[in-house]
């Protein structure tokens, strides 16, 4: 059963496993292990970003393609499940749409950039997905009367999904452990169960035999053509999929937010730390989106917490209450990432499961 | 006789300002074993590498099977049944050897029967099986390499240098393998530095200097006689 729903990929390693575990422990139960508007906040986050991670590994780690575009595809998932709802109306049925709206648009685009540049050299698809992207967000921005430009779009969710919405109350008394049953904690399920589902699909992907093509490519992209695969064939096949999959996480994201700006689906900094969030985690293993987003995530949202405190703790000793001051949380968070990189060059996951 | 499986008729291969192919004239006969010999650096690689697409012939006509190949992409020429066998290996080695070979199988499921020749060809492999083939040894990586050219049947096999850098032991395992092969009834244009094996195999033997084929004929000839060996190629067979 196991084996079937993780398509046999298992972790094997047993503290990657036990780690694996408490993360969908955690996630799973966020709303009522850590019940707060920030934790469960940060724990959507985390499923989100798994998705758009797992999505990215899968051009990146599993074939060997470097995009810079991934945040573009982010943000047409968030917009259409924006306009949908902006335009149609609150209900589940424009969510659905807008969701496979930009699916279909992330993948049309991805095969137009893919079929342009990766006939050549996979390197020139880097360079035009970051030109591409660079065009869609300025475009995002001028396109106020759409978009809402810079300020972004802010909609309104069914009604099931809004804070407002209350259910169980007969059952359980409107109380589950304390935690109120309302219309944001199955906001939170279902960008949960979508990241979920979609998770499992592309670890499927991976393990069947494209994905195996896949690796191949990454690895010797000539002697896959000469055993009969053709390379372009299956880069472009695999870059439309992980821009679906990315729109889809896009569109998760925007329920959750119920609000889309280029800032937040669309930036740069957005695609850098996707980027390293990959590499944290370990390329080409999926699990290591699971570990890269949740270690990053969890960094971007406590770190500043827990340097504040540490340097109320250190207040007295000379230098330290200065560089563990709140405020240098970036560059500490940059000394991680660093010590991170060096001491698992293969990723978390790469190193937990024997790599070097 | 037949029409041979494979023509090449005046190829010149340019890589990038270098003229490595300078007229090639080769024919590799149905069910034959053809040897293409010369000294490094003459254009042996990159005749084998312009027959599967990976360089495009500038000039000159590449006829496999009777149908002009000169200008069909890699994919295409090895699905119509060319299996080629890098120097390189060109082995998958993040992936098992089960994955190796299963991907090697592009038509289809892998033939049991088949499968069952390669390993008695090869019993490293069986024991490999599901291990990572970048683990293997070197040896062991050769005999992944000629196995999954040899997973399907193939119209002709391209193999460059099987034996390079291989042990004695290794090496013979190789030289019985690409027997069987030939038993078989496989046509097969070999590029080979080891004489010994070259001799063994070969039925028809293709010298070749400076991007261009010097000398044609029946292996047995070339292997008897020391003094066109020395000529050709500027050594002799009998020190090997």
């Amino acid at each position: 059963m196991l084996q079937s729903l993780l398509s046999g990929d298992m972790p094997r390693s047993r503290i990657l496993a036990v780690i694996l575990v408490a993360i969908l422990v955690c996630l799973a139960l966020a709303p009522f292990l850590f019940p707060g508007v920030r934790t469960v906040d940060t724990a959507a986050r985390i499923c989100v970003f798994i998705l758009l991670v797992a999505s990215y590994d899968l051009l990146l780690g599993y074939g060997g393609i470097v995009s810079f575009a991934h945040t573009m595809f982010f943000g047409i998932g968030a917009y259409g499940v924006a306009l949908a709802l902006t335009h149609m109306g609150r209900g589940f049925g424009p969510i659905f749409v807008g969701a496979g709206a930009g699916a279909v648009m992330a993948a049309a685009l991805a095969l137009l950039i893919g079929l342009f540049s990766l006939r050549v050299r996979a390197i020139f698809f880097a360079m035009i997905t970051l030109a591409v992207a660079s065009a869609v967000a300025v475009l995002v921005s001028q396109m106020s009367g759409l978009t809402g430009g810079e300020d972004g779009l802010t909609f309104k969710l069914p009604r099931a999904l809004g804070p407002a919405f209350k259910f169980g109350k007969e059952a359980l008394g409107g109380e589950l452990f304390g935690v109120t049953l309302n219309g944001k904690l199955l906001a939170y399920y279902f960008v949960f169960a979508g990241a979920l589902v979609l998770f499992l699909m592309l670890l499927r992907v991976v393990n069947s035999p494209f994905g195996r093509v896949l690796l191949a490519i990454r690895e010797n992209d000539f002697r896959a053509e000469a055993i009969g695969y053709r390379v372009v064939y299956y880069r472009v096949a695999a870059t439309c999929l992980s821009a679906a999959v990315a729109a889809l996480a896009g569109s998760l994201y925007a329920v959750w937010l119920r609000y889309v700006g280029p800032e937040t689906t669309l930036s740069m900094e957005l695609m850098i730390d996707i980027l390293l969030m990959v590499v944290i985690g370990g390329m080409g293993t999926m699990y290591g989106a699971v570990i890269g987003a949740t270690l990053f995530v969890l960094a971007q949202n406590y770190l500043q917490t827990l340097m504040g405190a540490a340097s109320g703790l250190v207040e007295g000793v000379p230098v330290l209450p200065q560089l563990l001051s709140a405020d240098r949380w970036l560059l500490w968070l940059g000394v991680l990432f660093i010590l991170s990189v060096y001491f698992f060059p293969t990723g978390v996951v790469g190193r937990l499961r024997g790599g070097k | 006789m037949s029409d041979p499986i494979l023509r090449l008729e005046g190829v010149c291969t340019n890589i990038a300002q270098y003229h490595i192919l300078q007229g090639v004239e080769l024919e590799v006969p149905r069910g034959q074993v053809t040897m293409l010999l010369g000294r490094n650096g003459v254009g042996k690689t990159t005749t084998l590498r312009t027959v599967i697409g990976h360089w495009r012939a500038h000039k000159g006509r590449v006829m496999f099977d009777g149908e002009d190949i000169t200008a069909k992409p890699t994919p295409a020429i090895a699905r119509s049944g060319v299996g080629f066998v890098p120097e390189d290996m060109g082995i998958f080695s993040d992936l098992t050897v089960e994955e190796n070979m299963v991907l090697a199988a592009a038509s289809g499921p892998i033939d049991s029967a088949r499968l069952d020749w390669v390993f008695s060809a090869f019993p490293p492999l069986k024991t490999f099986w599901s291990s990572e083939a970048g683990n293997l040894s070197g040896g062991q990586k050769q005999m992944l390499s000629i196995a999954r050219a040899m997973i399907e049947e193939r119209k002709l096999y391209l193999i460059d240098e099987p034996t390079k850098g291989l042990a004695p032991a290794i090496v013979s395992t190789m030289a019985r393998a690409l027997k069987e092969l030939k038993a078989q009834g496989a046509s097969i244009l070999l590029v080979e530095q080891n004489f010994a094996v070259a001799r063994a195999l070969g039925d028809t033997a293709n010298v070749m200097d400076d991007g261009r084929v010097i000398w044609s004929g029946a292996m047995a000839k070339l292997a008897g006689d020391a003094e066109l060996q020395e000529r050709l190629m500027g050594l002799s067979l009998e020190a090997h």
